[in-house]
Order: structure tokens, then sequence, then C-alpha cells
């Protein structure tokens, strides 16, 4: 089999794209103390919006803009309920998940068997959404550990009665970053149907949402680790389509297990690390999951 | 401005009027959506919530609600008293697969031996499965403390593939000229699974079921285990002190809710589905999850709310036949009803109060 | 000392749902000067504080801060406006660093560089050694409040706000903080002090305006007051005497021996060789700072947490290897501190918290099957004999007092007739008649012939109870000293003395 490094490289971080734009998101927002289990719903949300918007306007990254959008609005869902009903955080994640999933496989009919306008490659043969991914590690990087808001952000994750007493607005601020963690599946989701498949089929985030869910676990709450977990999936992905193009004696459903059982295998090393490990921080925020209700 | 005042104790009346009020909702909110898509949505409710039981093809569709309503209220008997405890098995979809895979793959590999103990050696089979794709995420929880609720969750991705491979490959049937799926089970008078009283739709798996309902009842509400599980979900620490072992809880409540899921898998695959195919995960895996907590996790609300899911499952195909519904109509229906019902339960909690400006 | 009000409370009235939390307060603080606010738990001390800085809006009354109308709409504009707090919880951020939290409550804080070298000369200035880069994880209680105080002080506050500052501090530590708020009354910063130690309020406060029921009782000059009157004031009413008669040391019931555990995780502490004997009829006092191994301590003894064999025996039997219910059996009894959530489920009714750990000595589960009637009876006792404030035992857990609430679960243990009972902080955050009838049933239990282990972060209630004292300092136990004849000084020694003050630099 021929191995061109560098195309090899191309299409790790292409296929790395649209978990790595989840995972950022999914990172932003429980960096705010928000576990939003809904990241596969809003995917697939963004997958059928931004297909419909690129193939019905010929313009992909108007996609991709109605793409961020839908996330951001299918997630206010979940910010209403976990927000403002104080509704349980994993239950309502899976609520949003099962819902977007429906939804999309709707309203998605139509769009079945259409082909998504070509995307336009940018410099060094990466398209742009793929520029933009890579812009954003740095970006959320320093949004988080040099920015104000980052820390106030990071505050109310790590300990949400300190920064209300400190007088910040912890329903705000969470809100806020659920927003932006629904944008950013979508945007993830879209990559999937616009730049990837260049079409709509039911169900076709396939787990991609969970996965991210697991990276950010593996990044131990980094945007440089988000990167490496989604390049590491990455990597997994693109080897075992290469392997299944190859043919090799494998059937291809037990190939096409290699991502799942990865996310298996890095979750159980990282968890291991963390519970064995005796150093303090770097583990995950210290409100993550729980909802706060202040009496007033 | 509304304020959220905590309740020392949930509200009872609410805890039973919050679903009722959620199916209401949905309802409402469904029939706007159906307007709007530009569909009768009298009609489409009717369809739905009605004609299964008492329209027209009533008589084929009734005996159907058994048969949905089986595995749903088997698999959510299970996750319920997870979810209790705070452990969250979302991969019940996978351990139903897995169950339906060992309890079949015993039929295959003992054809066309006839024997009454056949098909409890399946059902145990079955169970077995299940539990052991359930002590999977358990035992990688419990060892490395890694997240039950994503391992499950992959790991119904990689039962699907298990199923398409078993399908293709080695359970594939000899003798079916190449198509992709196993034999048969109802042909199979000693693996089948058929129905017990004619035109009630009623199998082996609603025994199970009902079984099932009971036991978990006597379990939560009589039995010092349930009382552990209940004081873990509330109050973790609580539950250590009075010597429950964490580790055992998540293995308990993982190796049960999955071996009951592997339990629906196998009264599918034996029963109504009757082969292995590619196709096996319907998707009751996850319903399930709706149903428990439609139903309060609590077994007599589970069995409620597992009927009423089955109604939606079979009035979505009628409406799907008979009105050309998408046949997604069902899945958004179905997550509507958990939105609505995990944003009213805001009214079992807290009281809602006006806040009076100063 | 100068003799303008900087702060200025009148008529101040804040209501809960069923609870008047303040009702007509009214009081000043003038500028240079330490004010307590003297009063139990429960008597609305904390909604005033936290109406001061903006947390809460009061219902009636008008506050004045310098001159001009108070009424933060929150927290920064209270701020702003010149008020600063140092909680008692709920403020540090764990992971994050010193600088960081400092800058989280700072209104514009300068950049990162410029602010640690501020933190370092401050904290300097001070005499409060503090390392900017470091996460609070790492840092005792005593390093932590420190932080608090250095991000009150940056902020040049007219009126600093103490909540009960010295109740995780050693005698030691809390000298170095009342020197640190001298030098900053000097300077002109109005001080509110809140606490319910009278005696450090007598030794450093200027004034004292005291709350019961969420009223002013009276205000006062505490150091012209003894601290009974102090306390009766407070109380509305006389203390109820302690009777310490009729015990006597009898034979060996528990051997601690070379008892060492990891720390559960990293805010948690390792025991170290911990050893201890406690005789029937005896009460075995444990002192130490918060954070010192109380809680892994308890869990070492409740069963919990396992430990090597032979390190927990009771009457010659060895049960290092088992769990919490085998113990009970054995009658190896525990309270832990934290009463909502580890020693009671806030959500199940009193009848079911009996469950928790009163079935197997009460009969109230055979073979796995709950009698709820027995359940229900044994509540109602212990509801009775405990003189428990509830409308029944179908009421949760979490709706009762604290007071109520602790005498419920010591109750729910006594009443089981233990062989040793171990209970961790039996009287935080209990009001003062609560507290005197639980430390009177542990001396009831103890001279029935009951060994008692008291592990408490409060010395007087350890110098009234003990017959015996430890220190518990960073897992370590010392040996045990006779009680009598104990000063605090030679206590707060045992304790380690002021925790960290080598760490002078980044």
């Amino acid at each position: 089999m021929m191995i061109d490094p560098l195309s090899v490289f191309l299409l790790l971080i292409s296929a790395s794209t649209p978990i790595l734009f989840a995972a950022l998101g999914e990172l932003v927002a429980e960096r705010a103390g928000v576990l939003n289990l809904g990241v596969e719903g809003m995917m697939i949300t963004g997958a059928l919006a931004g297909f419909a918007a690129a193939y019905a306007t010929g313009n992909p990254f108007l996609g991709f803009l109605v793409a961020a959008l839908a996330g951001a609005v299918i997630s206010m869902l979940f910010a209403g309920l976990t927000q403002l009903f104080l509704a349980n955080q994993v239950a309502s994640g899976l609520a949003l998940t099962l819902f977007g999933l429906g939804l999309a496989a709707m309203f998605g009919k139509p769009f079945e068997g259409v082909k998504a306008p070509p995307m336009p490659t940018g410099p060094l043969r990466i398209n742009w959404i793929v520029w933009l991914g890579l812009i954003m590690v740095p970006l959320i990087w320093a949004f988080l550990n040099r920015s104000r808001a980052g820390l106030i952000l990071r505050g109310v994750g790590e300990n949400h009665e300190a920064a209300h007493a400190l007088g910040y607005n912890v329903r705000l601020t969470r809100t806020a970053a659920i927003a932006f963690g629904g944008a950013m599946a979508g945007v993830g989701g879209a990559y999937i149907s616009i730049a990837t498949v260049l079409q709509w089929t039911e169900g076709m985030t396939a787990g991609a949402g969970w996965i991210a869910l697991a990276i950010v676990v593996f990044s131990k709450w980094t945007a440089p680790g988000v990167l490496a977990g989604a390049w590491l999936f990455g990597g997994v992905t693109v080897l075992q389509l290469r392997l299944q193009a190859a043919g090799v004696a494998v059937p291809v459903q037990l190939l096409s297990m290699a991502p799942y059982l990865a996310t298996i295998l890095v979750l159980v090393i990282i968890s291991a690390r963390q519970k064995y490990s005796r150093r303090a921080g770097g583990g995950s925020p210290g409100s993550l999951g729980t909802n706060f209700h202040a009496l007033r | 401005m509304i304020l959220l005042v905590p309740r020392q104790t949930a509200s009872n009346g609410w805890q039973i009027a919050t679903p009722v009020m959620a199916v209401l909702a949905t309802m409402v909110t469904g029939g706007l959506l159906f307007a709007i898509m530009g569909y009768d949505p009298v009609a489409a409710i009717r369809t739905i919530f009605w004609d299964p039981l008492f329209g027209p093809a009533a008589s084929y569709s009734r005996p159907q609600l058994l048969i949905k309503a089986a595995p749903l209220i088997l698999i959510a008997s299970g996750l319920a008293i997870g979810f209790r405890a705070g452990i969250w098995n979302i991969g019940a979809e996978g351990q139903y697969i897995i169950g339906a895979l060992t309890g079949a793959a015993v039929a295959l590999a003992l054809y066309p031996l006839e024997a009454w103990w056949l098909f409890p050696l399946m059902v145990l089979a079955g169970l077995a499965g299940g539990w052991a794709w359930g002590m999977i995420p358990a035992m990688l929880r419990n060892w490395f403390g890694a997240s039950e609720i994503l391992v499950s969750l992959m790991l119904v991705y990689v039962a699907q593939r298990v199923a398409a491979w078993m399908a293709f490959g080695p359970m594939r049937n000899p003798e079916g000229m190449g198509f992709p799926g196993s034999r048969n089970l109802q042909q199979y008078p000693s693996a089948a699974n058929p129905e017990l009283i004619a035109g009630t739709g009623a199998h082996w798996g609603v025994v199970a079921a009902a079984l099932a309902v009971l036991a978990t009842w006597v379990l939560m509400s009589r039995h010092i285990r349930g009382f552990h599980i209940r004081a873990a979900g509330t109050a973790p620490r609580a539950a250590r002190f009075a010597g429950v072992s964490p580790t055992t809880l998540v293995a308990f409540c993982l190796g049960l809710s999955g071996a009951l899921a592997g339990a629906a898998g196998l009264f599918e695959v034996a029963g109504p589905a009757g082969q292995v195919t590619d196709k096996l995960g319907t998707g009751y895996g996850f319903t399930a999850i709706i149903v428990a907590f439609l139903g309060r996790l609590h077994p007599v609300g589970i069995l409620l709310a597992g009927l009423l899911l089955a109604l939606t499952y079979i009035g979505g195909e009628l409406a799907q036949l008979t009105m050309s519904l998408p046949a997604a109509t069902v899945q958004v229906f179905q997550g509507m009803l958990l939105f609505f019902l995990l944003g009213f339960d805001v009214l079992t909690r807290f009281r809602i109060r006006r806040r009076l400006r100063a | 000392m100068t003799d303008i009000a900087v702060f200025r409370a009148e008529g101040i009235g804040k209501s809960y749902p069923g609870v008047r939390a303040n009702d007509d307060v009214s009081f000043s603080v003038r500028a240079g000067e330490i004010h307590a606010l003297l009063g139990e738990n429960g008597a609305g001390k904390s909604t005033l504080v936290k109406m001061i800085y903006g947390l809460v809006r009061p219902d009636d009354g008008q506050m004045w801060l310098a001159g001009s109308l108070h009424a933060p709409a929150d927290p920064r504009a209270a701020r702003a406006a010149g008020v600063a707090m140092v909680f008692q919880h709920f403020s540090l951020f764990d992971a994050l660093t010193v600088a960081e939290n400092i800058a989280l409550g700072m209104e514009s804080p300068p950049p990162r560089r410029e602010l640690s070298a501020r933190i370092t000369k401050v904290s300097h200035d001070f005499g409060l050694p503090l390392n900017p880069a470091r996460r609070i994880v790492t840092l005792s209680a005593g390093e932590r409040q420190r932080v608090e105080i250095i991000r009150c002080l940056l902020q040049d506050p007219r009126l600093l706000i103490m909540d009960e500052p010295t109740s995780v501090l050693t005698p030691q530590e809390a000298e170095l903080l009342f020197a640190t708020l001298r030098k900053l009354a000097a300077g002109g910063t109005a001080i509110l002090y809140i606490s319910h130690k009278l005696d450090e309020i007598r030794a450093h406060c200027d004034r004292a305006t005291i709350l019961r029921h969420g009223k002013v009782v009276d205000s006062c000059d505490p150091r012209a007051h003894s601290a009974r009157d102090l306390a009766a004031m407070m109380v509305g009413g006389q203390m109820r005497v302690i009777d310490r008669s009729g015990r006597q040391a009898g034979e060996v019931l528990l051997q601690v021996t070379a008892l060492s555990q990891p720390a559960p995780n990293a805010e948690g502490t390792a025991l170290k060789d911990v050893a201890l004997t406690l005789r029937a009829g005896e009460i075995l006092g444990i002192g130490g700072v918060a954070g010192n191994g109380q809680e892994e301590l308890l869990a070492a003894l409740s069963g919990e947490v396992r430990s090597a064999p032979g390190s927990v025996v009771l009457e010659g039997t060895d049960l290092s290897a088992q769990g919490p219910e085998p113990r009970r059996v054995a009658g190896l009894l525990t309270a832990p501190e934290d009463r909502l959530g580890h020693a009671a489920v806030p959500d199940f009714s009193l009848t079911e918290n009996t469950l928790l750990t009163a079935g197997a000595r009460k009969g109230l589960v055979r073979r796995g099957m709950i009698d709820h009637g027995a359940a229900r009876d044994y509540a109602l006792a212990v509801i009775q004999g405990f003189d428990v404030r509830t409308p029944g035992p179908h009421v949760p857990a979490r709706a009762l007092s604290g007071g109520n609430l602790q005498k419920f679960v010591i109750g729910r243990e006594v009443m089981q007739d233990p062989r040793v009972l171990v209970v961790n902080q039996p009287t935080w955050g209990v009001d003062a008649g609560a507290a005197a009838a639980v430390r009177q049933s542990l001396l009831d239990l103890a001279r029935q012939g009951a060994g008692v282990i008291v592990i408490s972060q409060d010395l007087d209630e350890l110098l009234e109870l003990s017959d015996r004292f430890c220190a518990l300092n960073e897992g370590r136990l010392s040996p045990p000293v006779p009680t009598e004849g104990l000063t605090l000084d030679r206590i707060g020694l045992m304790l380690g003395g002021a925790h960290g003050m080598e760490e002078a630099r980044p």
C-alpha cells in the first residue's frame, strides 16, 4: 500500500475536524461546569441545517453559519431545562440528543439523495473550515487562560457558590457557554455533511458527539489536549478506512469498530491516570454537572 | 420576576401530574408541528394516540401494544434502578443487541435439536450476554474510574457492528441463498418465543416484563438493597457510611440492567423479530430511557409509561401508512416528551413564587 | 480613634418563607474599630452581612456607607463602594492559583505579573506570606484564609467583614490574624467581625452588637462584660450546666495501633501511624484544625475505609477488614461531622434515616426485608428521647434545623447502646441548647460504661468533655495528655502552631 505522509496527514486533520469543533465547544461548556450530553443531537442538527442551507444557497460557508446558529438555538433547550428549570444535566443532555436525532431525521427527508455544493480549498490544500478549527485551538486556550472572561468562566465551573458570592452571574455565564458549545457542535456536524460525506443521511454523525465528549475527558480539559485527542481519533479513523480499502482480511464491521474501541481505551487510560495520580489539578472542573440554585 | 423556592419534599401530587402534563404538552406541540408541516393536526394526534387501540384497524394493532411495551418495560425496569443510584447506563441498546445475539447463538448452535430446555437455556444466555456487556462499563468504572455513560454508549456502536458482522458472517443462514440474516427462529419450535394467548400479543417477554415490574417494586420499596440504592443516588457519602460499597453497587446496577436488556433482546429475536440481522437494534434501549424517566423511575410508572410509548410506536407506524407522516415523527415525539417532563419537573421540586419588588 | 460611623444600618429587615431572618436591625461601625457581631447559629448574622455585601437585598430599612446610601445590587457594587468580605466557606476556587483567585475578587485587576508582585508585597507587609502561583488545593486552611484576606486588602476597603474567621485556625494563627486586623484598623478601616467565640471577642473587639432571633438585643463594650454575661445575652437565658460526674475508666474497649492510610484524594490528609487506646467509661478528646485528618480518622474507624490487619481492634476482635455494618453489629458506632449528606440522607424521612445505621442492632431489617413499622417506632423513640423538635418521623432530614438534626443523629447512635461511639464535630453549627444536650448525652453514655471518642475543632468543648486529650496534626496523633490543667497555649503548640509561615517567596 502506497502511503504519502502528507496526504495521510491531510486526511487525518480533515477526519478529525468534526470532533475537534464539537469537543472544543464542549470543553468551554464543561469548563463553565456544564456537562452537556446533547453534543450528538446538536451535531446532527447542525449537519442537517448546514447541509440544507448550503444546498439551498449553493454557498457552503453560509451553510456553516446556519449550522452554528442551529446548534446554538437547539442548545438553548438544554440551557432552559438545566439553568432555568434546574433539571438534571445528564437526563437533559440525553433528551437533547434523542430529540435532535429525531428532529433531523424528520426534517431531513427532502434532502436525501441531493449533493452538497463543492467546498473551495484554502491554503495548503486544506479547506477553510479545517483552518478555522485549528485556529480555534489557540484562541480558546487564550480565552480560558489569559482573558478575564475566561477566568470568570473557569471560576463559575470550578465553584459556582464562590463565583456567585463574588457577584458573578452563574446562570448567564453557563448559558453563554452552552450556546457556544452548541454553535461549535453545529459546525462540527455540518462539516460531516457538507465537507466529508457531501450529502445528508439519517444518523450520519454516528456517535461523533459522544466521541467528542470522551475527548474532553482525554484532554484533561485543555484546548491543546482536545486537539491531540481529535487527531488521535482522526488517525484511527483514517487508518481504519485505509485498511478497509486495502482489503485486509478482517470483516469491515469489525474494522469500523476501531474508533469506538479506541475511545474506550483512551478513556480507560486517562481515567486510570487521574484516579491513581496523587497530583492535584488537571482534573475535571469542581462544579461539573451540578446545578446552581441561589435563594435570594 | 419568577422565584423558585425549593420544597422540603418532592410534591406527590405534581409527581403524578407532571407526566400527564408532559404528554398533553407533547400532543399540543406535536399538533402545532404537524400543522406547520401541512398535516391535519387533529387527525394526526388521533391516529397516533387513539386509532391503534380503538380505530378501524385496532384488531391488528392492539396486540402490537404488548409486543412493543414488553421490551421497553423490561429494559426500563433495570435502567431505573441504576438511575436511582446515579449510575447511568445509557448503553442498554448494546446490551439488548448482545443478549439477542448470545441467546440466538445457543439456538443456532444446537439447531435442529428439539428439546424443552432449549428456550430456557436461550433466556439464560440472553441474560448472561446482556449482563456481560453491562459489566464491561461497570468494571472499567470500578477499576479505572472510566465514565460508564461514555463507555456503555460506545459499546452500543460496537454491538451494532458485532450484530452486522454476525448477520453477514458467522450466523448467516446456510440455507438463506446468500442473503444476510440468520435462520428464522420462529420456524424452530424449541427456540421460538411464540404468542402465548392468541390475539393478545403476549409472549414470554411480556411475562418477564410483568415479573420484572413486580420484582423491582419489592426490591426498591421493601428490601434494604433498594434502600441503599436510593440512598446512594441522593447522598453517596451517606450510603457509604451505611455500609454500601460503591463498586458493588455499580456492578449490581449495570449488571442487572444489562441482564434485563439482554433478556429483552432475546425475547425479541426469538419472537417478533425472528432472526439475527444487522438491524437488530431498533432503538428500544434508548426509548427505554424515556420510559424510565416518564415512569418516574417507579415500577408502576414504568409499566404505564412503557404502554404509552409502545402506543406512540404503533401510532407512528399507522400515521406513516395512512397519512404518510415521516417515520421519525415518533422519535421527535419521544424526545419532546422527555423535554417537557424534565421541564415540568421543576414543579415537583420547587414552589413557584412571584417575586415582589420592594 | 475617630468617631465617624463608616457604616450604619437603620431598621433592616429580611424575611424568608417561614422565617424572619432579620427584624429592625440597627447598628453602626466606626472607622478604625473592630466591631463584633455576636450571635448563635441562626440568629441572623449571615443574612445581615450578605445584605451589606449585596448578596441579598433587604426587605425594609436602609444602610449608609461613608455617608451615602448603601444599596448594592450585587457584590460587585458593594465592592466598588468599599465593602470587602472574608467568607467562612465557599469562596475560593480550588483548582485555580492564588493570583487567579485574587483577580476574581477584584473589579479591575492589574495585569498578571503586576498582580503577582503586588500580592507578594502586600502579603509581606502584613506578615502573611503567600506564593501567588500556588494552587489553592495545596494550601492549608490558614493559608487559604490569607488568600481571602489579601484579596480584600488589595482593594483598600472602607469596611472589612470577617465571617467566623478563626474557626479554621490554630490559636497561634488566630493571634497572627488579630495582629493583622489591628494594623488595618489603625489605618482607618472599619472591621465587622462575626463570631460566637466569646473569649476572642472580649480580647480583641472594641464594641459588640448582639443578635438574637434576628433582632439586636444589645450593643456593648465586650471587654466590660464577662463571657458568661455575653453568652446569656446571646442565648437569652442561663446556660445549662454540664454534669461530668460519676465516671471511671474501666477495661480497654478499643485499641488502634499503627493505623496508616494514604490520602483518599488530593484534598485529603494521609493518616500516619495513628495509635490510641480507649477504655470503658472514658471520653477521649481529639483536637485539631480542620483538614488535619479528622474525616479520614473517622472513616477508618467507621469502616468506610478498611485498614491493615490488627490496626482497629474492638474488645479483642480485629475489625480492620470489616465494613461499617459488621462494625456496628460488633458495637463500634460512629457519627460523622457532616449531618446532611453523610450522617443522614437529606431527602429521606427520619424513619428512613434510622435504617442507615440502626437496621441490624435495632432489628429494623430482617433477612434483607425492611420492617417499616419498627423503623418508625425507633425514629419516634429517638425523637422523644432526644427532644428532637419536628412534626414527626415522616419529615425529611433536610427540613430539620442543624441542632435538631444533630440531636437526631447522635440519638440514633446513642440509643443503639454502643460499646464505643466515635463522633466528629458533634456540636458544629448547633445552637447552644442543642449543643448542651448533645454533650450531656455523650457524658451519660460514658457513665453507663461505653467508650466515647470526640473529635472536635472546638477546644472549649474538648476541655469540657474529655478526660484525655490528643492532637491531630497533619495526620499524626499526639500521645494523650490528661485534660486537667491543660492550657490553650499548650494545646496550640500541640496542634502545630502557625502553619505555613515559612513560605515567603514565590
